[in-house]
């Protein structure tokens, strides 16, 4: 690890003069995953802002959406009976990641801007965009049992690897920023990019900006949602594919509403809009959740050893809506 | 220098807490499920392993890896590095001292004999190119990331299908036949009925002990202190010393606890790279590997691919037993990984073709783990059984039945014990075998289809020659008892006090077993599941010579006087006559008698000649159900029932805990293990605990292990050794057992989800 | 800086770069904290701050200033070993003994957790008002702590007769 400044912030407003023309400052979360890619040097920061003590509160409103402070851990979002009671699925996909430990030290703030697990990103002697922008990438003709089959680039295609993000995105969450320039909102879905030509630059925040907080809008049919997450062993790994969805169906079985995203599968977690469009206002039946995988996955496209994830992303897609229909059945 | 350098030593107090099996038996303690004698320190976390010694004056080293497969370093920059913080040397091939090639295992402790970074030339990617000594480990860590090296490359042997070609028959694999062909096996396959013919592929494997590999080392003048996480003290000090030209008595080497082996805990660079440093620096080094270091430096198991063909006759039986494959390997190792050995010993045929051959690689020199060749040829093996049974439309315990033996089918010796049928029928009793269905995808629960699997278990008896053990009886009934060998977790000092107190008849707590330490007796090293055997054929030596040392001490007032060793026997701490059993004198009597407050007598263990004489292994039945589920492909193992038949067990609970131990890694094997090995490259690309899978809690169901503990007539006391077995046919009962439930034979190892989708 | 562990105050000026894992080995000696990864990936460097698990290997030692740190050398009571430790030994919860203190910090964590009704990823009734201690939960609730020697099914027992009977009381 290189030497750095650490410095501990009393105020968001104060975190943000302390990293004010520090490009090379970061913002300290739990630390689990910059503490890591520190030691591995891909992370080389000389100045780190300690925010964690910052934004504690998970907030509810009684129109039943729910901010909630990006300081606040893992586990007390999970813990939270708000959001298991209003966003089961935020709960489930927060459970899936990680370890009780992990899930104890990681904040929301920090859980957001966790970057990839790629083999190629973490290793200093292979070639990466991300890293060295425009050395190439090795894992396109590597090992990508684990990387992107939707939204990649020949430049770039590793993964997200949150799983609370991808609920977040499934619950139409917005981010809460403040920089420099002031307070800003954005959506969660937007928050983080494609790789295009640039997969250094991760997400559309600009260097000193911090996240305060994450607000999730009212959603009445995320009572009946799901997060299911398929992996290599049975806990403590990284989502091959996960799927977070919430199904709103009417008495007589037509799609009312319906929220899909999908991990594991691209460089953000991907909010599934075309499988949506699909199902919303048709009959909720398998043929149409097979449709609607299909509609999302028609782009999808695997590399050498990570093809086997448009088929799972496809049954993991369809058996989640299926067994949220029937849970709906009265 | 503040430091004590005791060797440890324990001695067994009786706890009856949680012991299944009632009141430990005061005059039989071998077999009781004693608790661990070392449990209190290591729950505490007083138990000291090799990184944990305090010394003054201490330094922190960190390295600094190659990241080329071959080749030559054409420059190092370490200007940086030495002007940082805190840095106080940076070694390198430029300024490294002469270093003899440290020699091979058996004869030394090296996984490979490549002279340690004596020249510019890389033979692997992830070789230790530098070494930094600084006052910090953050100054040391820091510092190796700040060396800058170039490399002229050249064209590395890195892809398994380009040196595939090549590949050549060894010598010998570990001292035995490369190729056996007994008749003309290919012809009688050919004209057999019943034909199985298939290829099986294991990958790399990393042994992951959770402790990484550490050591703090001091030079006293020249004279060497090393604290080492090794299984292997004696073969340590042996190696050390002919590496920096000392006297081996200068050199004592320490490993009191070790956080898990299995096979991978010897000599690799990094120790002598910081034993060196030591020297130049003056002062004693800490070097504690990365977990990326370990994956890079140490060697693990080896990819191999495997063919295995059977021909069956319409009865069932074998007409031909073909077992054939490649293994990768470096030109400077001798690990062959010898996947054809089970075949060479567990069933009959008419003829044979067992020969393995290896392909070498420009790799870090891969090495011994957890029943090295056994793992996975049993893999290979018991699959191919499974899917002759089915061929045959037999149940494969009854095809094994078949298959048994009278004596070893290659050599031709008798057995010296042998029970795996026996094995098979407690176990599927036990299991509940008789309500499989034979057919695959039968059983179902919501979107999990069930099934269930079974493999023969086997591994080898080794006893390893060398071993000496002392005993020293004290004035006040005590007894301790000296070896240098090891407890990585097997049991070590509980079972040997278990075993030391029913041969002298004392009472546990009064026995101490002391171990780890290269200044103690010579030992045996902790591989081959030999240390059980090895230690109790020299313990019985040692007290052979207390017994006739104590024979003549007893004078002529004695109830023992004119007495020879051979007619008397321990008895409730003390001698007594074989037949007239009045005659008793305790061992405080006849000490205190010859005002003696010690009496010491070592001895060495006798020749292992058994196993010239004898097919002498251990056998089991694995048995175990799977869920796989149909939407994700995911394999859950949701019940695991073991059968043994290892010869004498020690001590019920160390004993369940080892073969626990051995299939929870065998579960690994099946479904998630594997270094990822660039072969554009050269690099191991997941040296981590994130990426390389090893089972989590949730991954291991409940095992069941039972035995018949029946002693091997051949071996002292009866034990075979049971540290390995475990591993063994775990990975070909899964793969039978997710046949069972979805009707798809996965002949490749791990067994992800994407293989079943 | 100042850091209280096991209810003793220690003065000491780390590197801003020292772990927590490496200020209880390294400066306070207290080796118990074992290092198994440095990747956050194992778990034996497991402690509790303010009782709350953590991995020690990926906090950095500035960031615990003046919490409540409790590792492995500060859960005997005059009494002696905490039940669990005794569990541990009854139970054979470990062989090599090295990821075992993580193992028990852990398990003392996990057991305030799902006492306080924080549910896993397997709890079925997310809105439960308190979790069943299973050995199921038990397992997954545990899965941040590896053990190669395989020592699982001692480590479940210890929990689970260390825990669920109190639970039950």
């Amino acid at each position: 690890m290189m030497p750095f400044n650490y410095a501990r912030a009393r105020d968001p407003a104060d975190a943000v003069r302390l990293a004010a023309g520090r490009t090379e400052a970061r913002f300290l979360g739990g630390g689990t995953n910059l503490v890591d890619l520190m030691r591995e040097s891909v992370e080389v920061p000389k100045t780190l802002i300690d925010v964690t003590e910052l934004s504690q509160e998970i907030t509810a409103r009684d129109d039943g959406s729910l901010l909630i402070g990006a300081g606040v851990k893992n586990t007390t979002i999970a813990a939270d009976r708000r959001v298991r009671e209003r966003f089961p699925l935020l709960a489930r996909a927060i459970l899936s990641g990680a370890s009780g430990q992990i899930r104890n030290m990681a904040t929301v703030g920090g859980n957001i801007m966790q970057r990839t697990r790629c083999y190629y990103f973490y290793d200093e002697s292979a070639r990466c965009n991300k890293r060295t922008p425009g050395a190439g990438c090795d894992a396109i003709d590597g090992f990508n049992r684990i990387h992107a089959i939707l939204g990649a680039s020949p430049a770039c295609v590793a993964t997200h690897p949150s799983d609370m993000c991808v609920a977040l995105a499934a619950l139409d969450a917005s981010v809460h920023t403040v920089s420099a320039t002031g307070h800003r909102t954005l959506k969660l879905a937007d928050l983080h990019r494609l790789p295009g030509d640039t997969p250094h630059i991760e997400t559309e925040l600009a260097p000193g900006e911090l996240i305060t907080a994450v607000g999730i809008p009212p959603c009445s049919f995320a009572t009946r949602s799901v997060y299911r997450k398929v992996r290599d062993r049975a806990s403590y790994a990284f989502a091959l594919v996960s799927v977070a969805a919430a199904l709103d169906l009417t008495d007589n079985g037509t799609v009312r509403d319906v929220r899909i995203a999908l991990g594991g599968v691209a460089h953000k977690p991907w909010r599934a809009e075309k499988a949506e469009a699909a199902l919303r206002g048709g009959q909720a039946t398998e043929a149409s959740f097979q449709l609607a995988a299909d509609a999302e996955l028609k782009e999808a496209r695997g590399l050498r050893h990570n093809a086997f994830k448009i088929e799972l992303a496809r049954r993991t897609l369809v058996a989640c809506l299926a067994e949220l229909s029937r849970r709906d059945e009265k | 220098m503040s430091v004590s350098h005791k060797s440890v030593g324990f001695q067994a107090r009786k706890s009856t807490a949680g012991v299944a099996g009632g009141k430990p038996d005061a005059e039989h303690p071998v077999g009781e499920p004693l608790a661990r004698v070392d449990g209190p320190l290591k729950v505490r976390g007083k138990a000291r392993f090799a990184a944990e010694f305090a010394l003054e004056n201490l330094t922190y080293a960190a390295l600094s890896y190659s990241t080329i497969a071959k080749g030559r370093i054409a420059s190092i920059n370490a200007d940086e590095a030495k002007a940082a913080p805190g840095v106080l040397l940076v070694l390198t091939h430029e300024n490294v001292s002469r270093l003899s090639p440290p020699p091979l295992f058996p004869e030394g402790a090296a996984g490979s004999t490549l002279p340690v970074m004596q020249d510019a030339s890389i033979h692997w990617n992830g070789e230790p190119v530098a070494l930094v000594i600084a006052e910090s480990q953050e100054q040391a860590d820091r510092a190796a990331r700040l060396i800058r090296v170039t490399y002229e490359p050249e064209i590395a042997a890195i892809e398994f299908e380009t040196v595939r070609a090549k590949a050549k028959a060894p010598k010998n694999i570990l001292g035995e036949p490369t190729c056996i062909a007994i008749g003309d096996a290919e012809a009688a396959l050919a004209q057999a009925p019943v034909r199985i013919d298939n290829i099986y592929r294991t990958p790399r494997h990393n042994h992951c002990a959770i402790e990484l590999h550490a050591l703090t080392a001091a030079w006293e003048g020249d004279a060497l202190t090393v604290h080492d996480s090794t299984q292997m003290v004696h073969l340590t000090q042996k190696t050390l010393a002919k590496v920096f030209g000392v006297a081996e008595q200068k050199v004592r080497v320490l490993a009191p606890f070790v956080g898990g082996a299995f096979g991978n805990k010897s000599i690799w660079n990094h120790q002598i790279l910081a034993i060196a440093a030591a020297r130049m620096v003056g002062r004693p080094v800490r070097l504690v590997l990365s977990r990326e270091g370990v994956f890079r430096e140490t060697g693990g198991r080896t990819l191999t691919e495997q063919r295995v063909a059977l021909g069956a006759n319409a009865d069932g039986t074998l007409a031909a037993l073909i077992h054939t494959g490649i293994a990768g390997m470096t030109a400077h190792n001798d690990c062959p990984e010898q996947f054809t050995f089970p075949a060479r010993h567990l069933y009959a045929a008419q003829t044979f073709l067992l020969s393995q051959k290896v392909a070498e690689l420009n790799i870090v020199a891969n090495t011994f783990m957890r029943a090295p060749g056994e793992a996975v040829g049993t893999f290979a093996l018991e699959c191919a059984m499974d899917e002759l049974a089915e061929a045959l439309n037999l149940d494969p315990i009854e095809l094994r039945r078949l298959l048994e033996p009278d004596k070893d089918p290659v050599s031709g010796l008798p057995f010296s014990q042998r029970s795996l049928i026996e094995a098979y029928r407690r176990g599927a009793e036990r299991f509940g075998w008789q309500n499989r269905s034979p057919v695959p995808g039968a059983r179902s629960e919501g979107e999990w289809l069930i099934g269930q699997g079974v493999a023969t278990a086997t591994y080898p008896y080794h006893r390893f020659p060398g071993g000496v053990a002392k005993i020293r009886l004290s004035a006040d009934g005590q007894a301790t008892v000296q070896m240098g060998v090891h407890e990585m977790g097997m049991g070590t000092a509980t079972v040997q006090a278990q075993y030391a107190a029913e041969l002298l008849a004392l009472p546990v707590e009064c026995v101490t077993f002391e171990y780890g330490d290269s200044s103690l007796p010579s030992g045996v090293v902790a591989g081959g599941s030999c240390q059980s055997a090895s230690i109790i054929a020299a313990v019985n030596a040692a007290c052979e010579a207390l017994f006739d040392e104590l024979l003549k001490l007893v004078g002529h007032k004695s109830p023992l006087t004119g007495l020879i060793r051979t007619d008397v026997e321990a008895y409730r701490g003390g001698i007594r006559h074989r037949r007239d059993t009045d005659r008793f004198q305790s061992y405080v009597a006849i000490l205190n008698q010859a005002g003696k407050d010690v009496l010491e007598c070592e001895a060495p263990a006798s020749e292992p000649s058994e196993a010239k004489r004898y097919s002498m292994h251990s056998y089991g039945a694995q048995f175990c159900e799977v869920r796989v589920n149909t939407v994700t492909g995911e394999t859950r193992v949701s019940r695991w029932l073991a059968s043994f038949d290892t010869g004498r067990i020690l001590n019920a609970r160390t004993a369940a805990s080892q073969f626990r131990g051995g299939i929870i890694m065998g579960i690994g094997l099946a479904l998630t293990e594997e270094t990822f090995f660039d072969e554009r490259t050269g690099r191991i690309m997941n040296p981590s605990l994130a990426e390389y899978h090893v089972p989590v809690h949730l991954d291991v169901p409940q095992i069941e292990v039972m035995w018949n503990g029946s002693p091997d007539p051949q071996s002292p006391y009866g034990v075979r050794g049971i540290g390995e077995i475990g591993i063994t046919g775990a990975g070909a009962a899964i793969a039978n057992a997710i046949y069972n439930a979805t009707g798809r034979r996965i002949r490749e190892l791990p067994i992800t989800l994407d293989r079943l989708l | 800086m100042h850091f209280n562990v096991n209810g003793r105050d220690h003065e000491v000026e780390p590197d801003s770069r020292t772990s927590l894992l490496d200020l209880l080995r390294e400066h306070l000696r207290l080796t118990g904290t074992k290092k198994g990864c440095d990747q956050g990936a194992c778990g034996a460097c497991t402690v509790l701050v303010d009782g709350v698990r953590i991995n020690s290997c990926l906090a950095l030692a500035v960031q615990y200033q003046d919490r409540a740190i409790t590792t492995v050398e500060g859960l005997e009571a005059d009494s002696g070993l905490h039940a669990l430790q005794q569990a541990f030994i009854a139970h054979d919860g470990f062989q090599c003994g090295y990821c075992t203190p993580g193992q028990v910090c852990s398990a003392i964590g996990m057991a305030k957790e799902l006492e306080r009704g924080i549910p896993s990823a397997l709890t079925e009734d997310l809105c439960a008002m308190s979790m069943a201690w299973t050995r199921d939960e038990i397992r997954e609730r545990m899965s941040g702590n590896l053990c190669r020697c395989g020592a699982y099914n001692g480590i479940v027992t210890a929990i689970e007769t260390t825990f669920a009977g109190e639970s039950a009381r």
